[in-house]
C-alpha cells in the first residue's frame, strides 16, 4: 500500500462529510452509512465466530465434552494455511490445508486423548484439554518459531467494493460473510437432511440408545470431532489472512465462542448461528456507539476510555441478560 | 558403570565451577513463551551476544521465563534474590511486570537494568538509585511520533491505542508534542484483533493521518486491515509495531509507513555495524530494537564491571551512571532519573531484497529526555 502524505481520503458522498468534533454524537452527525458499515462489520465478525462455535457446540452437545483445545485447532488451521501459502502461493490450497490439517489433528487427539475423557467429569476434561492447549502452543512454537507468520488475502480479493447507498466495503470481508453463511446453510442441511445428521441428532438425545441400535458410536464421535476441528481450522485460516498468525491466537476466540454457545443454547447449531451474530453485532456496535454516547456528557478522553471499558463488557452483559430470561440459552433444549 | 561416569563428570563440573568463582551474577527474567515471546527472545539473544563478545568468564547469567505473568515474575525475582543470590536483575519486557518486580528488587539492594519497559512512575516519583533504564521511558517514542506529525504537516490526526496504562501513556505522549487537531481518539480492547469498526470511524472522521500504538499482533492485524480498507492517509506509529520480528508478518501493508525508534539497523557507527553483522551471523536473523536494547544493557553492565566491583554498591552505581560504553545508538547518556537521553529517529518501512526492514529518514527528537525527570528526587 502506498501512503501519499497529505492525500486525504476522498469522500464519495456528502453524507460522509460528518462535521464531527471528535465523534460527537449529535443526531445528524451519526452517519447512516457508517452505521450500516458497522452492522456489516458486526455480521462478518459474527459469522466467523459461528465457524468456531459450531464445532464447540456440536462436540459439547453430542459427546458432552468441554474442549478447551478448540482454540488450538483454530491456530493449527492458520499456521497450516500460512505454511502452505508460503510454499505454493495459492490461497485456495492454503484453505484446503487448513481444513485437512485441523481435521487430522482433531482425529489424532480424539483417538488418543479425548476419547478417554467422555466418561470423566467436566473438571477432568477441562484439565486435560487445557494441557492440550499448552502442548499445541509450545509445539507450534517449536516448529515455526516465536515470531508471527505471514498470511495474506489473495490479490483477487483485495480492495473494496461499492455497495448500494455509496457504501464502500472490503471485498475480503464481504467474502467472509458469504462463505460463513454458506457454511451455516450447508451445516444445517447436513444435520437436518442426511443420515449422518440424523445420527448426530440422535447422539445428542440419547447416546446409549443409538449405540444399542447398532450405530458405531465411536466412529460417529470421531467424525463429529473432526468436523468441528476442520471448521475451526478454516476459521483460523480465513481470519489469519487479515489478522496475525501467531501462537496463542486461538484462546481469545475460544472465550468468545463459549459465550456464543451459552447464549445460543448448548448443542444447537441454529443457536450458535444466532448467538454468534448477536455477539458480533453487540461487540462491534458497542465499541462504536458507547464511547460516542459517553462523550455526550463526559470530557472526551474520559468518555472514550469509559466507553471502551464498558464496550469490552457488553457481550458478557448480553450473556447475563439472555441467561436471566432463558437459563438454557436461546435455543437450548428443555 | 555408566552411572559412575556421570557422577564423576558431575563432581568434576562442580569442582570447576567452585574453583572459578563467579564475580557477578545476573538474573534475567523475561518472556520466552506465549504470544509475546519474540520480544524476550530478542532481548535475551542481544544480551548474551554482548556477554559472549566480551570474552569475560566472571559473569554468570540465570535466565527464567516469566510467561508474561506478573505473579510468575514476582516469584522468579524472589527466587533469584533469595536462593540464587544474584547481584543484578534485568530482562523484563512489560510495564505491568516491571511495576510488580522492580520496586521490591531495588529495595533489597539489587541493581535493576531495564532492557525494555519504562513505566512513568519509575521515571518520576518512584525512581530509585539502583534502577537504570537502558531502553526508553514509555512515552518517548510516542512523543517523537507527535513531533513527526507536526513536521509532516498533519493537521487532523486520528489516534488509537489499547485501553491499558501503556496505551494511555502512548496517547498522552503523542498529544504532548502534537499541535494539530484530533479527528478522533479511540481506545481499543487490549488484545483486540479486529479493527473494522475503528477503521470505519477513521474513514468517516475525515482524518488526514493516523497515529496508532498497537504492539505485537494487534499492530499486524491493524496494518493489514487498514491497508485493505481503501483509506489512503499516512500512518505513524512507534517502532513496536514495526520491529524486525513482526514486519515480515505484516508484509506489503507496512511499506512506506513512518515509525519512531531510538534504534535502527542503519544508525551509522562502528558498534552498530558490528552488532548487526554479528547478531545476524550468530542467530541467522536481523536484530530488532529489542535485541539492540538487550545488547546495550549487557554492554552497560560490562562497562561498570570494568570500573568497580558490584559489592561496592556506591562505586558500581557511579560507574553505571557514567554510561561509559559504546552504544549501538551512538550517543547515549543517563539523565538525573537514570533514564536515557538520546536521539529518537523517524524510520520508514522498506523492502531490501525479500526482507522488510526500516531505514532512517530523519531525526524526530534530538537529545530527548523524558517528561518525568523533574518529579524524581535523585
Amino acid at each position: 500500500m502506498h501512503m501519499h502524505p497529505n492525500v486525504i481520503y476522498k469522500k464519495e458522498t456528502p453524507i460522509l462529510l460528518m462535521k464531527s468534533r471528535v465523534g460527537k454524537f449529535k443526531g445528524k452527525s451519526m452517519s447512516a452509512i457508517l452505521f450500516i458499515e458497522q452492522m456489516l462489520n458486526g455480521l462478518q465478525f459474527g459469522v466467523m465466530l459461528f465457524l468456531m462455535a459450531a464445532g464447540l457446540t456440536l462436540v459439547f452437545g453430542v459427546m458432552g465434552l468441554i474442549n478447551l483445545a478448540h482454540g488450538s485447532l483454530y491456530m493449527i488451521g492458520a499456521f497450516a494455511a500460512a505454511a502452505v501459502a508460503a510454499a505454493t502461493n495459492s490461497f485456495l490450497f492454503a484453505l484446503a490445508a487448513s481444513l485437512a490439517v485441523a481435521a487430522i489433528a482433531g482425529v489424532l487427539i480424539e483417538a488418543t486423548i479425548i476419547r478417554r475423557l467422555y466418561k470423566r467429569d467436566h473438571l477432568d476434561q477441562v484439565l486435560a484439554t487445557f494441557a492440550l492447549i499448552l502442548i499445541f502452543s509450545e509445539g507450534t512454537r517449536w516448529i515455526f518459531g516465536s515470531f508471527p507468520l505471514f498470511l495474506d488475502r489473495p490479490d483477487y480479493l483485495a480492495g473494496t467494493v461499492a455497495l448500494p447507498f455509496g457504501i464502500e466495503y472490503s471485498l475480503y470481508r464481504l467474502t467472509l460473510i458469504g462463505v460463513g453463511l454458506a457454511i451455516a446453510v450447508g451445516l444445517y442441511l447436513v444435520i437436518m437432511k442426511t443420515r449422518i445428521g440424523i445420527r448426530i441428532r440422535a447422539g445428542e438425545n440419547d447416546r446409549e440408545m443409538i449405540g444399542a441400535l447398532g450405530v458405531d458410536i465411536s466412529m460417529l464421535y470421531t467424525l463429529v470431532f473432526a468436523l468441528g476441528a476442520a471448521l475451526a481450522g478454516l476459521a483460523g485460516a480465513l481470519i489469519g489472512a487479515i489478522q496475525s498468525v501467531q501462537v496463542g491466537m486461538g484462546e481469545p476466540v475460544l472465550i468468545l465462542a463459549f459465550v456464543v454457545i451459552v447464549i445460543g443454547g448448548i448443542g444447537s447449531i441454529k443457536g450458535a448461528l444466532i448467538g454468534a451474530i448477536l455477539v458480533g453485532l453487540t461487540d462491534t456496535l458497542g465499541r462504536f456507539l458507547l464511547p460516542q454516547f459517553f462523550s455526550l456528557f463526559l470530557e472526551n478522553s474520559t468518555a472514550t476510555s469509559v466507553g471502551a471499558s464498558l464496550a469490552s463488557m457488553s457481550i458478557y452483559i448480553l450473556m447475563a441478560a439472555v441467561l436471566l430470561i432463558r437459563p438454557k440459552g436461546l435455543f437450548g433444549g428443555a | 558403570m555408566k552411572l559412575k561416569h556421570i557422577l564423576m563428570a558431575a563432581c568434576a563440573a562442580m569442582i570447576s565451577t567452585s574453583v572459578q568463582a563467579e564475580d557477578l551474577k545476573v538474573g534475567m527474567i523475561t518472556t520466552l513463551s506465549g504470544g509475546g515471546a519474540g520480544l524476550g527472545i530478542d532481548v535475551r539473544d542481544g544480551f548474551m551476544l554482548a556477554i559472549e563478545q566480551s570474552g569475560r568468564n566472571d559473569i554468570e547469567v540465570v535466565i527464567e521465563d516469566d510467561q508474561r505473568k506478573p505473579d510468575v515474575a514476582v516469584q522468579l525475582a524472589d527466587k533469584m534474590i533469595q536462593s540464587e543470590k544474584v547481584d543484578v536483575l534485568t530482562g523484563i519486557i512489560w510495564s505491568n511486570l516491571a511495576m510488580a518486580v522492580v520496586p521490591a528488587a531495588v529495595a533489597q539492594d539489587k541493581f535493576y537494568l531495564s532492557p525494555n519497559a519504562g513505566p512513568s512512575p519509575l521515571a518520576g516519583k518512584a525512581c530509585h538509585k539502583n534502577y537504570f533504564n537502558v531502553a526508553w521511558q514509555n512515552d518517548n517514542l510516542h512523543e517523537a511520533a507527535g513531533a513527526h506529525a507536526n513536521a509532516a504537516g498533519h493537521k487532523k490526526s486520528f489516534i488509537l491505542a489499547p485501553n491499558y496504562p501503556a496505551g494511555k501513556d502512548a496517547l498522552t505522549g503523542f498529544k504532548r508534542f502534537y499541535s494539530g487537531d484530533l479527528a478522533g481518539e479511540v481506545y481499543t480492547k487490549l488484545g483486540q484483533t479486529d479493527y473494522a469498526s475503528e477503521i470505519a470511524q477513521i474513514r468517516a472522521s475525515g482524518a488526514d493521518s493516523v497515529f496508532f500504538f498497537l504492539p505485537g499482533g494487534m499492530g499486524i492485524s491493524f496494518l493489514k486491515q487498514f491497508a485493505d480498507s481503501g483509506v489512503d492517509v499516512p500512518v505513524v506509529g512507534p517502532a513496536f509495531s514495526f520491529d524486525q520480528g513482526i514486519l515480515q508478518a505484516v508484509g506489503e501493508a507496512a511499506l512506506g509507513v513512518k515509525n519512531t525508534s531510538q534504534w535502527s539497523k542503519d544508525i551509522d557507527n562502528p558498534t552498530n555495524a558490528a552488532f548487526v553483522e554479528s547478531f545476524k551471523a550468530k542467530y541467522g536473523r536481523l536484530p530488532s530494537l529489542y535485541a539492540s536494547q538487550g545488547f546495550d544493557t549487557a554492554k552497560l553492565l560490562i562497562s561498570a564491571m570494568d570500573k568497580a566491583k558490584v559489592t561496592d554498591q556506591d562505586a558500581f552505581r557511579a560507574a553505571l551512571k557514567e554510561a561509559d560504553f559504546a552504544s549501538t545508538r551512538g550517543d547515549f547518556s543517563f539523565g538525573s532519573n537514570h533514564h536515557p537521553i538520546q536521539d529518537i529517529y523517524v524510520r520508514e518501512v522498506i523492502k531490501e531484497g525479500d526482507v522488510y526492514t526500516n531505514r532512517i529518514v530523519s531525526v524526530g527528537l534530538e537529545n530527548h529526555a523524558d517528561a518525568y525527570a523533574s518529579q524524581c528526587n535523585l
